[in-house]
This record gives structure tokens, C-alpha cells and sequence, in this order.
């Protein structure tokens, strides 16, 4: 028979709207984040370095990326004989089908690839956090309680507590009372999205609230098991955790890498972050390089400038080329004299010759207000901008773009073009 | 695949001074990323041949941590798969390897128990890329016993420490010297052979028999005449690195942009061993130019034409010049270093300064305290 202690589930289903073109076809969890990694290697990686060799990836929003980076999970060393890595896409049954409507019923609709492994506990995850954690220790935490359910949370600043769903608890950190975004909030600890439910008491709320549309685990299962008194409490995590939901903090968790000594270190040997990487060969730096304050991941050519900024594997910087306070994901080449200032490339986008990317002033974003406030150019996946334009500050580009979609050669600040997603 | 392979990896050499002393050859770090026998492997891997052994010696272990897994090179399967085979004790014999031909003697049953008809031979310290499928044709379109593969060198290089090859217009072999003291020939055997199955143990048993050790010159020498040894000429970039000059010229070629492209860039890939190691990172005040940097490394101070593989960490100050820094190098700040080739794991506080000339590579290591 088959048997885990904990077997974990990892929400990676999400969009991540607030990435704009970022995530235009790539799900939020296999952005790509550090160089070389994707934001689903922390939670993976933490599952293996906690002994946790059963993961179950549940997937929904654009796959294709996620499905070809986690593999069968060699990478993360969860390619095992009983458990390791499964990709869990939502699928059809016979008596009704239908898309994960919520977390928590995503979670359900897979209570049989729970069960198969007879866990005691289930680890819920999600795949949009940059952190290092040991959920062994948790669970050490959540057996010594006695709990039922166990939410790591975390202490933030006061002023930012009314974002997070925030937990009030007795002296012996028991949860008392739930505030989701509280305008006065009780207390400032706030849940980060990590639960370990006992087996019994998550397959009674699962199958309990099945019918619950959207069914979702702040907003239905955590207060179902509250109301029926469950014991609840919180552990308390004090190292780096970041959510990087939006590109302005996207952009800063990236930038704090390349600080002298990083509040987030990957350069210990302990606790390692692990990721698909073929063998890359090394970078190489030609002697008309010139490179500062910042990491640049293998497999990169540089003949020009880089300064503070993030370098994913395998890009290109042409001799001339300028690119500062900036983020190139995998397989980017800017062109020979081309400037990128406070931009976020993602996987393998050109940026033709001469090109200068955030210049001008600040402009209101016309393509959406709540996404692009951030002062940064945004660049989707695969785009191509010819040589000899002008991009301005808070812009989207997604698609390969003409020397005819920059009218007078420039886009304005604020400006976006979209032209991908087309079907050719 | 209709071959198996067998990569001969046993081999010290004094040549490589301070270097093998740890280590085997083949587990020699090469182009900041790699071992050299990735560059064997990967080009019997990518020749689609299945199953392939390696045969160790000296310094093995070092060997067996890079080949702990074969799953890099894409051997573990359930056909085929990697072997390595370290000289072992038996009810017949008790001996080392006592030659490439005595190795293969020794494991003349794993020849005996495959089925594939050929079998292509390499050492571990060749740094090249080769579809075995092509020279296998050539073989079996010559009607060879032998083929090996050979390159022709530029009229500058010496080639006084390869064994030289002379053909006849149709490629076979006439002659064979090893390390000739003075030749006019450029043409150089790269120690790749192909060989039929059975042809190959019927001859190392006949040497075996003679107390003969040496497959070069109990095998290929000794039968030039009998039998048909044809050279196949290869093409591409080759080189070994069997003497610290030729290991220094070998790494330092990789700043070439026609090297790097010819390995990293074009198909096939070469595959290593993976090791999670983190971006490298250039914090403010570094000057890094004409260099070569692999993963994991951080760097303060200044690095100019050189190569510098996983993990190094250049302090505040410290100039590298025309150097290589094997794997997990610490240099303090303020050190100075040229012309040299500092051994993997060492700690250099020393603030006299190291430099060789370009006539000759200083190798050094250091184990000094690191914090």
C-alpha cells in the first residue's frame, strides 16, 4: 500500500492579471523570476528541502510553460517511483464537468489523487510567492498544537495590514477571528496562502462545501472550519517571503537580488533553489563589456552595458547596448547601441538596433490604470521592436511590432501596442 | 545505434603537473561549465549510442562524483545505460589496468555480452563534438578493421606529444608514430577508434596472450601492415588536454567567439553534470572583460582575459589576468594573479602576487583559511 506522512498541492492556476502582458499566455507561476528561475521553483524547491516528495501541481490558465518546465520533475528531484510531481489540469467527469472554480475547489475535485496516497496531512500551496520554508517544521508545529488546521501567517507593517486577510489570535496562537482586507484591522498578522489541514478535517470541508460556487479556502473552507470550532492556529513565519503580484513588486524583488548582500540569499549552499536547466554553458563578457551591480545567468553574450538589473540565461547584449534598472527573462537580444532603462523583458524578446526603451515623462497608462503604474516598460513574451524607436515610460508592447506601429518612430509614455496572441 | 562505446578514463599523465593530483584527467573542469569527458559522452549520447563504459583508474572517484548520475547524458535508460568499470579483483586476476588494451581485456565480457556489432573507443580528455554515425559509415564503406579518427593540425602546432598518422591517397594508414621527436606529418590520431565486436576481441586476446598491454602500439602499430586501418578526418575543433600548456590553450580558445559558437551555440549541445549554482553576480566596482564566467560566481574586483568556472568569488581589488579559476576559487582582496591556473577549491590570501609567463602556466592552490 501506498502511504505519505504529507503530500502537498500547489495552486498554479491562477492568471496573475496584475502582471499585464507578463502573463498575457504564460500562468503566473512559471513567470520567470531571478535570472534563471520561475516564481514555481520556490515552492517546489521547499517541498523537496522539507522532505515533502508528493506534489500535486494543480494547472488551469495557460499551461504549456508550466507543463514543459515542471516535467516529471527531475529538476526538483521529484521524479520518484511512488508520489513525486503531477500536473493536475482540470478534466472532464462523468457526471459534470467544469473548471476549477476556486481554490478550494480545485483542490476538491481532486480528492481522489489525495486519497490514493493515504496522507495524514495535506499541504496547501501556492505558486506566486518568492520564499524559503521548511514545512517539515510546520508540521512539527501543527502535530505539537494538536491542530486541525495549521495557516503559516506572517507580521506586517500596520499601515499595510488592510491588504492581507488577517488573522486574530489568543496568547497561544489559536485563531480567534478572521479579517478578509479589514479597513480596522485586529491584528497585523497576515495569512500567507499556507495551510496544513489534517486529512479528515479537509475532506469533511471539501465534500461540505463542494457545492459552494467559487469555492474558496479564505473565504469559505477557513471560516466553515472556524464556525464548526476546529482548532485553527497560526504559525508565525519570520524569514523573507514576498508576493510578487504586481510589477511593481515583481520589479523590486527582482532588484533586491543584485544588492551587495542580498535580504534573500541564493548563494547559500544550504536550502538550495533548484530549476529546470539544461547544462548551460558559461556567460561570456567581451572586452567592450561593461558590467555592475547585477546578476547575469548563463549562457549570456555581453558586449555592452549592464547596470543594476537582472539578466536571465542565454540573452544577448550587443556592443553598445545600454541596459539599466531593468529585467531580460530567457533568450532576450537587444540590438547593437539600443537602450532599455526600467523595463521588464520576458522570455526571448528583440529589441531592434538604436532602440531606446523609458524615455520621457510619466504618463497615466491608457491601456489599464490599475496594471501599468509602475513607471516601467513591459514587454510580453516573444515581442519583437524594430530598430530605431522610441518607447516611453509606463508602455505595453506585446507582439511583433513594425517600425509602422510606432507612429513619428515612438510610442508615448503611457502608450501600449498588443498586437500578439493573433493566430497567423 | 549499432555501436556501443567505451571511454577510456583510467590515464594519468605527468604532464599535467599539480593538476591530476586529485583528480582524474577526464574529470578535468573545461570551459568554466564542463568536465571533459562531458564532451566523449555527450557526442556518444548524442550519436544516439545507448550503452556505454567507462573504464577508470587513477584518481577514480573524482570520476565517480561526476558520473553519479547518468541522467545528464541521457544513459539511464532501460535500454543501454552507463557503466563504469574500475579495475576489480577476480578468481583469475588481481591486476591494475596495466595498459588500454589490458583494460579492455579485463572487461572482455561486457564486450562479449552485447549484441551491437561495432564499437567505438575515445579517450576522456578529448574536448570535441562528432557524430559517431558519420565515421561509422566511413568505416564500413571502407571495409576498415580500424578507422581512427584523425586531425589535421596547422603548420605551427606542435604535435610532438600526439601520435602521427600517414596515409595513402585513399586514407589508409601507412604509418604510425607515438610522440615523434621530429615530423614533417600534421596529421594526428585522436585516440577515437572504431572497431567491429568481435574483430576487436579477437585481437585484444591475441595481445592479451603475447603479454601485450598498449592498444596503440601492440594493436594499431604492430598490425598497420595486416590489417586495414583507415583515417577518418574529422572536421571540427579538436584539441586535448593532455599537458597544462595544452589544458591553458584549450580553456583560453573558448574566448574565441568561432569556439563558443561552434560548442554552445550550434547543434549538438554538450551536456555536464547540473549544479543549481545561482546567477553570478557583478557587484559595484567590478571590471570583468574578455572573460569567460560560469554560474555561482561573485565577483568585486577586476577580471580580464580570463576563464573562471563555478562558485569563484574575486574580492574587492583583486585583479585576475590571463588566468583560469577552477571550480569554488576564493580569492581575497587585494590578490594579484596572472598567467596562472589556480586549482578548484583553493583560498588565495596571499597579497605578493602570483604570475607565470606565457611560456609557462604556473599552476597553484591554495588552502588557507577562507573565513
Amino acid at each position: 500500500m501506498v502511504r505519505k506522512e504529507m503530500i502537498a498541492m500547489l495552486l498554479a492556476g491562477g492568471q496573475g492579471s496584475r502582471l499585464g502582458v507578463l502573463t498575457h499566455n504564460v500562468a503566473k507561476p512559471a513567470v520567470a523570476f531571478g535570472g534563471k528561475y520561475r516564481i514555481i521553483d520556490f515552492p517546489l524547491s521547499n517541498c523537496i528541502n522539507s522532505g515533502v516528495d508528493t506534489v500535486g501541481v494543480l494547472t488551469q490558465y495557460e499551461p504549456l510553460k508550466l507543463n514543459a518546465h515542471i516535467g516529471v520533475g527531475i529538476s526538483w528531484d521529484l521524479d520518484r517511483n511512488v508520489g513525486g510531481v503531477m500536473v493536475l489540469p482540470p478534466h472532464e467527469k462523468s457526471e459534470s464537468s467544469s473548471w476549477y472554480s476556486g481554490t478550494a475547489n480545485a483542490i476538491y475535485q481532486n480528492i481522489d489523487y489525495m486519497e490514493s496516497y493515504h496522507p495524514e496531512y495535506v499541504l496547501i500551496l501556492s505558486g506566486d510567492h518568492i520564499y524559503k520554508m521548511d514545512y517539515e517544521v510546520m508540521l512539527g508545529y501543527h502535530k505539537a498544537k494538536g491542530a486541525d488546521v495549521t495557516i503559516a501567517t506572517m507580521a506586517v507593517p500596520w499601515e499595510e495590514a488592510p491588504r492581507f486577510g488577517i488573522m486574530v489570535t489568543d496568547e497561544d496562537s489559536r485563531i480567534t477571528e478572521f479579517q478578509e482586507k479589514p479597513a480596522q484591522p485586529k491584528s497585523n498578522l497576515a495569512s500567507m496562502g499556507i495551510y496544513i489541514f489534517s486529512w479528515n478535517a479537509l475532506k469533511e470541508a471539501l465534500t461540505t462545501l463542494k457545492d459552494v460556487p467559487g469555492c474558496d479556502f479564505g473565504k469559505h473552507v477557513i471560516p466553515y472550519c472556524h464556525d464548526k470550532g476546529e482548532k485553527i492556529y497560526s504559525y508565525e513565519f519570520s524569514g523573507y517571503w514576498k508576493d510578487v503580484g504586481t510589477l511593481g513588486s515583481y520589479w523590486e524583488a527582482n532588484m533586491e537580488l543584485v544588492d551587495l548582500v542580498p535580504v534573500f540569499n541564493l548563494y547559500e549552499e544550504y536550502w538550495k533553489i533548484y530549476t529546470k536547466s539544461s547544462a548551460m554553458p558559461p556567460q561570456y563578457v567581451a572586452p567592450s563589456a561593461h558590467i555592475e551591480r547585477s546578476i547575469v545567468a548563463e549562457g549570456c553574450e555581453v558586449e555592452g552595458c549592464v547596470e543594476h538589473s537582472v539578466i536571465g540565461a542565454r540573452c544577448v547584449i550587443e556592443e553598445g547596448a545600454v541596459v539599466r534598472d531593468s529585467i531580460l527573462m530567457e533568450d532576450c537580444h537587444i540590438g547593437k547601441g539600443a537602450v532599455v532603462e526600467k523595463a521588464i523583458l520576458a522570455d526571448g524578446v528583440r529589441v531592434g538596433e538604436g532602440s531606446v526603451l523609458g524615455v520621457g515623462e510619466y504618463a497615466e497608462s491608457r491601456y489599464d490604470k490599475k496594471v501599468y503604474v509602475f513607471d516601467l516598460v513591459t514587454v510580453g513574451e516573444g515581442s519583437v521592436i524594430p530598430s530605431g524607436v522610441k518607447v516611453g515610460k509606463n508602455t505595453a508592447i506585446w507582439g511583433e511590432t513594425a517600425p509602422e506601429d510606432y507612429p513619428d518612430g515612438q510610442l508615448p509614455s503611457g502608450g501600449f501596442i498588443i498586437k500578439g496572441g493573433e493566430q497567423a | 545505434m549499432r555501436a556501443i562505446g567505451i571511454v577510456l578514463a583510467g590515464g594519468n599523465n605527468k604532464r599535467m603537473r599539480e593538476l591530476t593530483r586529485k583528480r582524474a584527467i577526464a574529470a578535468m573542469p573545461v570551459a568554466g561549465s564542463y568536465r571533459s569527458i562531458d564532451f566523449a559522452l555527450s557526442s556518444l549520447s548524442n550519436s544516439r549510442i545507448k550503452k556505454v563504459a567507462v573504464l577508470t583508474q587513477y584518481n577514480s572517484r573524482s570520476l565517480n562524483e561526476h558520473l553519479s548520475s547518468s541522467k545528464w547524458w541521457d544513459f539511464g535508460r532501460k535500454m543501454g545505460g552507463l557503466y563504469l568499470f574500475p579495475p576489480t579483483i577476480t578468481a583469475e586476476s588481481s591486476d591494475w589496468y596495466r595498459g588500454t588494451a589490458d583494460s579492455l581485456y579485463q572487461n572482455l565480457d561486457f564486450l562479449r555480452d552485447c549484441h551491437e556489432p561495432y564499437v567505438v573507443i575515445c579517450p576522456g580528455d578529448g574536448v570535441y563534438k562528432l557524430d559517431f554515425n558519420d565515421v561509422l559509415a566511413f568505416h564500413i564503406d571502407k571495409q576498415a578493421d580500424i578507422t581512427v579518427v584523425c586531425k589535421e593540425m596547422p603548420q605551427d602546432a606542435d604535435v610532438s606529444r600526439f601520435g602521427v598518422v600517414q596515409t595513402d591517397e585513399n586514407d589508409r594508414i601507412l604509418q604510425f608514430e607515438e610522440k615523434p621527436v621530429v615530423t614533417d606529418q600534421r596529421l594526428v590520431s585522436c585516440g577515437i577508434y572504431v572497431v567491429r565486436r568481435r574483430q576487436l576481441i579477437e585481437m585484444i586476446e591475441q595481445a592479451a596472450e603475447e603479454d601485450r598491454y598498449d592498444f596503440v602500439r601492440d594493436i594499431l602499430v604492430r598490425y598497420r601492415q595486416v590489417k586495414n586501418i583507415y583515417a577518418y578526418r574529422m572536421s571540427g575543433y579538436w584539441n586535448n588536454i593532455s599537458t597544462v600548456e595544452a589544458y591553458y590553450q584549450t580553456n583560453m580558445d573558448f574566448l574565441k567567439p568561432e569556439v563558443r559558437k561552434y560548442f554552445f551555440n550550434e547543434y549538438p549541445d554538450v551536456y555536464s553534470k547540473v549544479y543549481d549554482n545561482p546567477p553570478t553576480k557583478y557587484n559595484t566596482g567590478c571590471h570583468v572583460s574578455g572573460s569567460l564566467i560560469s554560474s555561482g560566481c561573485i565577483i568585486n574586483g577586476t577580471v580580464e582575459n580570463s576563464v573562471l568556472f563555478k562558485k569563484c568569488y574575486i574580492g574587492n581589488g583583486a585583479v585576475i589576468k590571463n588566468s583560469i579559476l577552477l571550480d569554488d576559487v576564493y580569492i581575497a582582496d587585494g590578490v594579484q594573479i596572472e598567467n596562472c591556473i589556480v586549482d578548484g577549491h583553493s583560498t588565495i590570501r596571499s597579497l605578493e602576487g602570483f604570475s607565470g609567463g606565457l611560456d609557462h602556466i604556473r599552476v597553484i592552490s591554495g588552502d588557507e583559511k577562507r573565513f
